[in-house]
């Protein structure tokens, strides 16, 4: 790092007092039994009431930076040096009992998942005031109103009796602004978000972000802001630090970084939403679902769905969390009876369960989930998993079933070392890939591909989709894509289909969705999306001031 | 070779539990040969002390143990009970395993209705208090060795079940057993390919466990005279019919007893160090 990136001249809390100081932190962390470095000598300043924003992919050590702030190292890790000066105090040197009383008082934590890190078995405003009134000296009544006040400036409904609810009671945007209100209790000089907002819907995301940046710029709160998203980060933060690897690759204020982003690492953050797929003209129909009608018990899930994937295309179904798309997928893959409908593929009707289905119609419909490390059985090698459709569909053994199995393998890029691995030696693209390869091993005519991203990092994210695009160049493959990201339905899409609450509120080719006019929920779905701008929560907020509650709730 | 190896590898702990276990299996193996006396032959006094533990002053004693209540050679019924209680209690933990898995695997792979029967045929099964349910199908059936193992396996298959089913759930629940079926893999595959590998862990500390618990439960029958007959030796009754005697201050019952615990503590080193190393779920050869 050198003197001319960290310009802190061009940040608007300048001169103010330094109020964490961290100089050369090493930490170490345990894995195959032996310590690892995982934090390179890091530094990293914060002046009152700034907002730093802690960027890079998964194991960059966002989050142990962030913890180590509080002096705090996950089992598993250790501090091996430098120093973490709170107000010239050093938090790695001072008495454990001294830390603790730091801790929740003066630095705060708000974690990713508020729904893991509330206790279920009580009430929310227990936990809300519970360090000021045990260790911030202040009664019960005077801390009640204090976070019903805070639950207002959250924009929380209902401020005055939220907090008697359980947390299964509110939702996962309300929770997770409840939780910053709990760190907030003790008007801290320091809060450490760590992605906040990674688990949310996008319209509840924006919802959280605003009232995340209101609440941090009224009390002149200094914070730490962890994610994965450049888009996010770039609404809130004055200055932006780029990490991976547990080094620091690049630093600016947000502007400076999102116009002239110095390091090609930094580029390659938003890689994704830079890819663009010319849309194909229309092809033969290889799946048509009509009138779909299924239920989860007495609720209903889907409601006259009706939609159409033709032979070498791709359609994405994009929606909420509660929309209904992977109950689509469970309906088409037979997974999940529906009520009424009709799912006609590859020119004849299938049957409704997946156990009446043959053989056949099984194979030409593969699906790839979510979460690859959920999908491949841990104890499986890569061989096994990828040679058993061969030997289920085709009945091949021996050489024959090997030599496939290795052309597969490079089908997706990878070498044949790979062939003993079992899943938890692979990492997390290289997992999906293997899921890929074992739904190509069925020579499907149509891929259902279930978030097959989400999990993944940006740069694994761009190579996943690209490898899709490639096989269905090369395999003419149909892609029925279910996603919440805006972003991959560019990437990947002919054809784009929006579902709001199990029901399909509009659909036709990419151009078609993506430009204006919108139906009312399109346009809040796409607009939720953020830009790497940061001026874009700005304007929607301003955009938005009367619609988004009529439509978003 | 590569057991060697892995053996070569194994902690101290382990080690020591295969020693243990070994000894026991030559016993089992080569108990005529080995044992001093025959399995019911009287050698002398009734708890006539033996070279450990003698008091000073007293005759040289002619065993190495002592004998038992009717003046037996406790070693020789040491070796020769070894024979008997660890292969019925191998035997039936074997089956009792086999019977609980099978069925536990079951219930989770097709839930519904035959879920629905099984778990509630062993809460039925598991109402009873397990010593009163035994002692009534011994009564009626008469006590003999196949009838002891079947009962007992029985018994204890209705908590292997309850185990296996609870981490099946769990892993029924997974993206790849649903991969599974929806390859149109039968019960069966699911069953053995998909679940099986993953719940061996578990299943394996358990099986340590459960197998020495037979030895205290066939004892227990013992003692109600439903176990194993007489003059047939096995550890559990050898304890039962000499208890007395240590308030007289003789060691005799503590020999039985220890062998009992000194196997309990190396099955469970051992399936703890099987454990560890299979647990780990990565390539580590």
């Amino acid at each position: 790092m050198t003197i001319e990136q960290r310009v802190i001249s061009m940040h608007p809390a300048v001169n103010r007092e330094v109020i964490l100081d961290i100089r050369g932190l090493e930490m170490e962390g345990f894995s195959g039994g032996s310590w690892h470095k995982i934090v390179h000598g890091l530094d990293l300043t914060l002046q009152r009431g700034e907002v730093l924003g802690l960027i890079g992919e998964s194991g960059a050590g966002k989050s142990t930076v962030g913890l180590a702030a509080m002096g705090y190292a996950r089992s598993g890790c250790r501090v091996t040096g430098g120093t973490v000066l709170f107000k010239g105090q050093d938090l790695l040197r001072m008495p454990a009992a001294e830390r603790r009383r730091l801790r929740g008082l003066k630095i705060a934590y708000v974690a990713q998942s508020a729904a893991a890190s509330f206790n279920p078995a009580r009430r929310l405003m227990d936990q809300v005031i519970e360090v000021a009134v045990t260790r911030g000296g202040r009664s019960r009544d005077e801390a009640v109103r204090d976070a019903q006040d805070l639950f207002h400036r959250l924009a929380l409904p209902n401020p005055e009796t939220i907090g008697f609810r359980y947390p299964h009671e509110v939702s996962g945007g309300q929770l997770q602004r409840v939780m910053t209100a709990m760190a907030m209790a003790c008007r801290p000089d320091i809060i450490i978000f760590d992605e906040p907002t990674t688990a949310l819907d996008v319209t509840t995301q924006v919802e959280v972000l605003a009232a995340i940046r209101r609440i941090v710029e009224e009390f002149q709160t200094a914070a730490i802001y962890i994610t994965h998203d450049l888009a996010v980060v770039a609404q809130l933060a004055h200055r932006i630090m780029v990490l991976r690897h547990g080094r620091l690759i690049e630093e600016a204020p947000t502007r400076v970084m999102l116009a002239h982003p110095q390091h090609e690492y930094t580029r390659s953050l938003w890689a994704v939403r830079k890819l663009a797929k010319d849309p194909e003209p229309r092809g033969d129909e290889l799946l048509k679902v009509r009138g779909l009608l299924a239920h989860y018990g007495t609720v209903p899930v889907l409601e006259d769905v009706t939609v159409e994937v033709e032979r070498g295309r791709t359609v994405a179904v994009v929606g909420e969390s509660g929309s209904g798309k992977s109950t689509l997928a469970r309906v088409i893959t037979g997974l999940l009876k529906p009520a009424s409908g009709e799912i006609t593929f590859f020119g004849e009707q299938l049957p409704r369960a997946v156990k009446d289905r043959s053989k056949e119609q099984l194979r030409r419909l593969q699906m790839i989930h979510q979460s690859p490390d959920a999908s491949l059985n841990p104890r499986h090698t890569v061989r096994e998993v990828i040679g058993r459709p061969l030997e289920f569909y085709f009945g091949l053994s021996g050489q024959r079933r090997e030599q496939r199995i290795v052309q597969l393998l490079d089908m997706i890029e990878l070498s044949s070392k790979y062939l003993d691995r079992l899943p938890s030696a692979l990492s997390g693209g290289q997992k999906q890939r293997v899921c890929i390869a074992r739904a190509l091993a069925a020579n499907p005519e149509l891929i259902i591909c279930d978030e097959v991203t989400s999990a993944l990092d940006q740069l694994v994210q761009e190579e996943i989709l690209k490898l899709l695009l490639r096989l269905q160049g090369e395999l003419s493959l149909s892609y029925l894509f279910i996603t919440h990201d805006i972003a991959t339905v560019k990437a990947i899409a002919d054809r784009v289909v929006v579902m709001h609450k199990g029901r399909v509120v509009q659909q036709g080719t990419k151009a078609e969705v993506l430009t204006p006019p919108h139906p009312a929920y399109t346009k809040l779905l796409l607009s939720s999306v953020p830009d790497v701008d940061p001026d874009w929560l700005n304007r929607l907020l301003a955009a938005r001031q009367p619609a988004v509650s009529s439509v978003a709730s | 070779m590569n057991i060697l190896g892995k053996l070569n590898r194994a902690p101290l702990s382990a080690k020591i539990g295969i020693g243990i276990l070994a000894i026991n299996v030559i016993c089992v193996l080569f108990a005529p040969w080995i044992a001093p006396y025959a399995e019911g032959q009287v050698v002398g006094d009734p708890w006539a002390p033996g070279l450990v533990g003698a008091p000073e002053g007293d005759l040289a004693p002619t065993t190495l143990l002592g004998t038992d209540h009717l003046g037996r050679d406790v070693l020789s019924r040491l070796i020769f009970g070894a024979r008997n209680s660890i292969l019925i209690a191998l035997l039936t933990t074997t089956i009792s395993f086999s019977i609980g898995i099978t069925c536990g695997l079951l219930a989770a792979t097709m839930r519904g209705t035959v879920d629905q029967v099984l778990s509630r045929i062993v809460d039925v099964m598991m109402g009873f208090p397990t010593l009163i349910f035994a002692l009534m199908v011994l009564a009626i059936l008469g006590s003999s060795i196949p009838v002891l193992i079947g009962v007992i396996a029985l018994l204890d298959a209705t908590r292997v079940f309850r185990i296996t089913r609870a981490v099946a759930m769990d892993l029924e629940a997974q993206d790849f057993v649903e991969v599974a079926r929806l390859r149109g893999e039968s019960i069966g595959w699911i069953m053995r390919r998909e679940l099986l590998p993953n719940a061996v862990s578990p299943l394996a500390a358990e099986f340590g466990l459960r197998f020495c618990f037979v030895f205290l439960f066939i004892a227990t029958l013992s003692f109600v005279g439903l176990g194993i007959q007489p003059p047939t030796a096995d550890w559990g009754s050898m304890v039962r019919e000499n208890a007395a005697a240590i308030s007289f201050g003789i060691l005799m019952p503590l020999f039985p007893a220890s062998a009992i615990a000194l196997l309990t503590v190396a099955v469970n080193m051992i399936v703890d160090w099987a454990v560890a190393s299979t647990s780990g779920v990565r390539n580590d050869n």
